[in-house]
């Protein structure tokens, strides 16, 4: 996903193996996996909320992205069109509840998924429309100048990335253990009933995780964008590595989610690098089987029993 | 409905429209949307079998259009096959490919099936993007025809590519809805919709579920494989898209919408997002726009889907 870097005095024979390149892809994977961490962590929040999937995760990343570039491009300061887009990506991730969740109250899982996919479809379709069909790019947040670490490079945008990645994981920790919020929707994802008869307004704990993962992900773009480039269809793929990363990480914890989430965006670049460019796209979903039918419940994740 | 099965109104329904339908076309166009629209219900079919009457969600059967289609477009290239041999070649690969991933796939549950399903159409789609020494890649390739209408010539008949495939494309559905209608009410079928309710329920009464479910998968492969050998060898030419996400996500469209449990929901359904672009030409920036909205208003307002919604009404109007 993210472009190489330039080729400073990086050794181009490729008889042997280089601890140069493969830190070139270690930072690689680190940055993309950060992204991938990000939406694993949007991922989650919902899930634990409401037991739902939403396959339009990757469409808040996507949001975060164009609306900042297309605020920045009408000669708004880029912080506050970063600032923005993320506030205007959490109030379509609230629209989505109470439109589209909240009215289909009782469907079945299949039913969801439908309606996911189909917000996702149509907020990618929206973005076709309101915005346009290219590529885009705003400046990064401190320049473009490589920093050279052990013979390979890393761009200071990754580190921000990686940065934001571990913020919001903090952020969201610190939220679920600490604040009686953060605990009330804890509970909302445990047992539903049993939140409401103590006072918790569950409901309000579902608009608050969608307006939250959206906001994550909103992050996510606008800290990727300098480096991977946004359009209006990069939802699609960022929402399955997510996926693969919050699965990997056992579809609970927020730090399942990050290291999931890493370790996909690892193993990507690692077979972009070593094995095929043109299948890095496939490492995802070989992940994702290969979890699924190994270990169900992922690194983190604690097995359940399905009740009937 | 007195004295006529579900079984029997729904496929004399269906031959009548095949049949009567030409006398309203004005055009030979209208003979190629009638095509689409017929070849798109033949592959919802497969996914009533597998959604509607299993309970089980793709997300990936494009894939197995697209494997129907190029087998058509490599098989008289590659094998020197006759065209209809690599549509039974495409069939078969499809049936094999969801044999063997159907096992472990459908193991899981729900979302899990769902993005393990998505993944392999794209798994899928990616081989058939990337090895372009093989199809071609991105620039797709042409299919050879099917060389009914030269034969068709040698006994002096002239049928026009338009209306010879409305005829053929017709025909395949009756048989697919023949064949989906007697699995309905076969021990096999009731043993399959026993799986959409509860599945723990029917392994109690002794079903083998995790075989029913893969019979259902490898149907429906066939009859997406199918669909997509008649679009290639009715458009003489495919691309990667045929097998692509947007695809999938289509066809399961116009299964929820008809009512995903009714064959002849997945006519009416397939009719409506086929007919909808050629009609709203102005709103080909909308398209999916449009697309997504219909996913989520037949979910939220109109579970069971228009035709046993519509259906339900009636009865009630009717007693």
């Amino acid at each position: 996903m993210a472009p190489p870097p330039p080729n400073n005095g990086r050794r181009t024979d490729r008889q042997g193996w280089h601890m140069s390149e493969f830190l070139q892809f270690l930072f690689s994977g680190i940055t993309v996996g950060s992204v991938y961490a990000l939406v694993a962590l949007g991922f989650i929040l919902i899930f634990n909320a409401s037991g739902v999937v939403n396959f339009a995760q990757g469409e808040f990343v996507m949001l975060g992205g164009m609306i900042t570039y297309f605020t920045y491009a009408a000669g708004v300061p880029l912080a506050a069109a970063a600032v923005f887009a993320i506030v205007v990506t959490c109030v379509v991730g609230v629209a989505l509840n109470k439109l589209a969740i909240e009215p289909a109250r009782g469907a079945s899982v299949v039913a969801l998924i439908i309606i996911t996919i189909g917000a996702s479809i149509f907020l990618r379709g929206l973005a076709q429309v309101v915005f346009d069909k290219q590529l885009h790019r705003f400046p990064s947040i401190s320049g473009d100048d490589p920093i050279a670490i052990g013979g390979a490079t890393i761009l200071p945008q990754s580190l921000w990335i990686v940065g934001g990645a571990l913020a919001a994981f903090l952020a969201l920790y610190l939220f679920f253990a600490r604040t009686l919020t953060g605990k009330a929707v804890v509970a909302t994802a445990n047992n539903k009933l049993a939140a409401q008869l103590v006072g918790i307004g569950t409901n309000n704990m579902m608009t608050l995780s969608f307006a939250l993962a959206a906001a994550v992900g909103a992050l996510g773009g606008v800290l990727m964008t300098p480096i991977t480039l946004t359009s209006y269809d990069v939802g699609l793929t960022l929402a399955l590595k997510g996926f693969a990363g919050a699965i990997l990480g056992g579809m609970g914890s927020p730090f399942g989610a990050l290291v999931g989430g890493l370790l996909v965006g690892l193993i990507e670049a690692m077979t972009a690098g070593y094995i095929s460019s043109e299948y890095k796209d496939a490492v995802a979903f070989i992940v994702i089987l290969l979890v699924l039918f190994v270990m169900p419940n992922g690194l983190f994740g604690r097995s359940a029993l399905e009740r009937v | 409905m007195s004295g006529l099965s579900v079984r029997t109104a729904t496929l004399l329904a269906l031959a009548l429209i095949v049949v009567l339908a030409p006398v309203l076309f004005p055009s030979s166009f209208y003979y190629r949307v009638g095509a689409l629209i017929f070849v798109n219900g033949l592959a919802t079919m497969g996914l009533v079998i597998l959604v509607g009457y299993a309970g089980q969600v793709s997300l990936g059967h494009a894939g197995f259009v697209g494997i129907g289609a190029y087998a058509c477009a490599l098989g008289p290239v590659y094998l020197g096959l006759p065209q209809i041999l690599c549509v039974v070649l495409g069939a078969a690969i499809s049936a094999l490919l969801a044999f063997l991933v159907g096992r472990p796939i459908l193991k899981l549950k729900a979302h899990y099936l769902a993005v393990a399903t998505l993944g392999l159409g794209i798994l899928i789609y990616m081989v058939i993007y990337n090895e372009g020494w093989l199809t071609g890649g991105p620039d797709g390739m042409d299919v050879q025809p099917l060389g009914v209408r030269e034969l068709l010539k040698d006994y002096g008949i002239k049928v026009g590519s338009s209306e010879l495939w409305y005829w053929i494309s017709g025909v395949v559905l009756l048989v697919g809805a023949f064949v989906a209608l007697n699995l309905h009410n076969s021990p096999a079928g009731r043993a399959l919709r026993s799986l959409h309710d509860s599945e723990v329920a029917a392994s109690t009464i002794g079903i083998d579920v995790a075989r029913m479910k893969l019979t259902a998968f490898v149907i429906s492969s066939v009859y997406a494989s199918v669909a997509g050998s008649q679009v290639a060898l009715m458009n003489r030419f495919v691309t990667p898209d045929v097998a692509g996400f947007i695809h999938s996500v289509e066809l399961l469209t116009m299964a929820v919408l008809g009512g995903a449990a009714s064959v002849m929901g997945a006519v009416v359904g397939a009719t409506i997002l086929t007919a909808l672009p050629q009609v709203l030409t102005v709103f080909e920036d909308f398209e999916h726009v449009l697309l997504g909205l219909i996913m989520m208003l037949v979910m939220i307002f109109l579970r069971e889907g228009l035709v046993p919604s519509l259906a339900r009404r009636m009865r009630r109007s009717v007693s």
